[in-house]
């Protein structure tokens, strides 16, 4: 009985990856278009062909747009969430577990429809104000995603951090070292791969959010070339046109690889993932 | 090593004066950060509750019906929406859930059977919402042809809350001492007769602590919904019962514009004309049901834990 749910979970993802990789290959192998134009074109345009009769189908923008977005908002997020760790760790557990984690659980309830709607009507007026142009962009877009992941990867940083062993600290405590050394050589050290894992899905997190980086990022399908101009990632092109073209078009199947290369790089982040794990747990043993 | 011992007193007494002043100053700079941070959230949470607060008690602004070109709309139909969607989807993931984490706690024997089924849930729990969303089109919407409409909006959030839920409810059923399952089967009872009368109720209130937060993020979810339920919400008739009917509301073959989606939709169309008052005062919804939500896990779990210790 149990079995039956299980074995239908699996067969449910197995059926999820061939679908979505059937209609996402069509492109290459029904409509003839070649994986490295697509992949290295800067140029997207599906509607309308080039002087060869083949339609402007470079992912590149996007492509672009989703890893720019998504390593500028954890890199903003990372160190703050290394600070917030230690703190309501090291220094102060009663207030972390009373105050921090209700309130990042607080943030991590709340809709992505809502962060868009914040960075629309309250990120984008300032980045406009400050940077000129429509304030929509790359800049925006991070700032979002930052709010979005920075739960997510401050639980997980938190986790492994209050995963280090006590007898590590108090080792470090008995050579007379301080609060701040113990930290900084001991405890992140040992916390390095957990820290790793939390940035990771917290990558994997920002580079499959869709709405709220739609709204703020300017849906302009052009290679990104500042922070402050209209981009668009792999998801906010889904979002926008899937509803537009018709299935079996030129045009539908491209947008079916766009979230085929989305699959295979939520494929990649879990691969990193188990990679860590399993280095963590090698190095554990040595 | 000579080196230290050429050390002065002086010298180490500087370096242990700095050693010090380094931890004092980094334990101010985390802790002003910290602050930081949940003031910024606080004001966040403040600044969308505030600015559409008001529309928290206009029952007119609830249970009105959206405009499309005039200002002054509700969203009657889309808060109906999303309530139905999330007890639908609750329906048919909260079995499906309790199966496979039962069999993963209680069944799975070790190999590639239960190396296959995790996978599959980390698979599934890492996917962009946006692309079960267009699974969900290609499967119940177009495949089996149901169109948009809540029974495929509920299917494809079913796929979004199943990863997180078998999560919530293995580790609850994870976390029974040990004890407890060696004694239920000691008196002779089956596998399936331990984990009935014994684990779940043990592991009960943690579940329902994960459930109801969980429902919080399914009624947020909007990617996985705009190409699944729809972006359109018919005018419902809460007297009709022709369950064929579009305008009944219980009518699982209709399309069904949640709440979140409503806020993306109207946002990225903008034609509508009081469209800051409308999002403002969806997103204050929102926002507060789930701030409802996750007080309310907090309660339901704390009481019943209670309730099954005392027990």
């Amino acid at each position: 009985m149990t079995g039956v749910c299980a074995a239908f979970v699996v067969a449910l993802v197995l059926s999820l990856i061939v679908l979505v990789a059937s209609h996402g290959l069509a492109t290459f192998t029904v409509d003839g278009v070649s994986f490295a134009s697509f992949v290295t074109g800067t140029v997207w345009n599906p509607h309308a062909s080039d002087a060869s009769g083949a339609p402007y189908m470079g992912a590149l923008p996007m492509i672009c747009g989703s890893f720019v977005v998504t390593v500028l908002s954890c890199a903003m997020v990372l160190p703050i969430a290394i600070g917030c760790a230690i703190f309501v760790v090291e220094i102060a557990p009663r207030f972390g577990e009373r105050v921090f984690r209700p309130i990042t659980e607080m943030l991590a309830g709340i809709p992505s429809v809502v962060f868009g709607l914040i960075g629309l009507t309250v990120l984008v007026p300032v980045v406009r104000g400050f940077a000129g142009g429509t304030g929509f962009g790359i800049l925006s877009g991070s700032l979002v995603l930052a709010c979005m992941v920075f739960p997510t990867v401050v639980a997980l940083i938190n986790d492994a951090i209050a995963a280090v062993p006590r007898s590590y600290r108090e080792g470090s405590y008995g050579l007379g070292c301080t609060r701040w050394q113990t930290v900084l050589h001991v405890v992140l050290p040992s916390a390095m791969p957990g820290i790793m894992t939390a940035i990771v899905l917290g990558m994997a997190r920002a580079f499959g959010e869709a709405l709220a980086v739609q709204m703020v990022i300017g849906n302009a399908a052009q290679m990104p070339t500042s922070l402050f101009t209209p981009a668009a990632t792999l998801t906010s092109v889904l979002t926008t046109s899937m509803g537009n073209e018709a299935m079996g078009t030129v045009y539908n199947d491209a947008l079916w690889s766009l979230a085929l290369i989305l699959l295979v790089m939520s494929l990649v982040f879990i691969l990193i993932v188990r990679l860590i794990g399993r280095a963590g747990k090698v190095r554990g043993n040595a | 090593m000579p080196n230290q011992d050429a050390m002065t007193r002086e010298d180490e007494g500087l370096r242990l004066r700095g050693a010090r002043r380094a931890d004092r100053a980094a334990t101010i700079v985390l802790g002003a950060l910290v602050a930081i941070v949940c003031a910024l959230v606080a004001a966040l949470v403040f600044y969308v509750l505030s600015r559409g607060g008001a529309k928290l008690f206009d029952l007119s602004f609830l249970t009105g019906r959206p405009q499309q070109f005039k200002a002054g709309g509700g969203i009657g139909p889309e808060l109906f929406n999303s309530f139905y969607l999330l007890f639908l989807t609750l329906l048919i993931s909260l079995p499906l859930s309790m199966g496979a984490a039962i069999f993963l706690t209680q069944y799975a024997p070790a190999g590639p059977v239960t190396t296959a089924v995790k996978t599959a849930i980390e698979t599934l729990s890492s996917l962009p919402s946006i692309v079960v969303g267009l699974f969900g089109m290609l499967v119940f919407v177009l495949f089996f042809g149901w169109g948009f409409s809540i029974i495929s909006g509920a299917l494809a959030l079913t796929i979004f809350n199943v990863p997180i839920l078998v999560r919530v409810m293995q580790q609850a059923l994870e976390a029974v001492p040990q004890g407890r399952r060696d004694s239920s089967l000691a008196l002779g009872l089956t596998r399936w007769e331990t984990t009935i009368h014994v684990l779940i109720p043990s592991a009960i209130p943690a579940i329902v602590t994960g459930v109801v937060l969980s429902a919080g993020r399914v009624f947020g979810e909007a990617a996985t919904l705009i190409y699944t339920a729809g972006q359109s919400a018919p005018a419902l008739d809460f007297t009709n019962v022709d369950l064929t009917s579009p305008t009944c509301p219980w009518n699982v073959f209709r399309p069904a514009e949640t709440l979140a989606v409503h806020i993306w939709k109207i946002n990225s169309e903008g034609v509508v004309p009081d469209l800051a008052v409308v999002s403002a005062g969806s997103a204050a919804v929102l926002v507060a049901c789930v701030l409802v939500f996750n007080i309310l896990a907090r309660v339901l779990g704390r009481a019943l834990e209670r309730k099954v210790t005392a027990a």
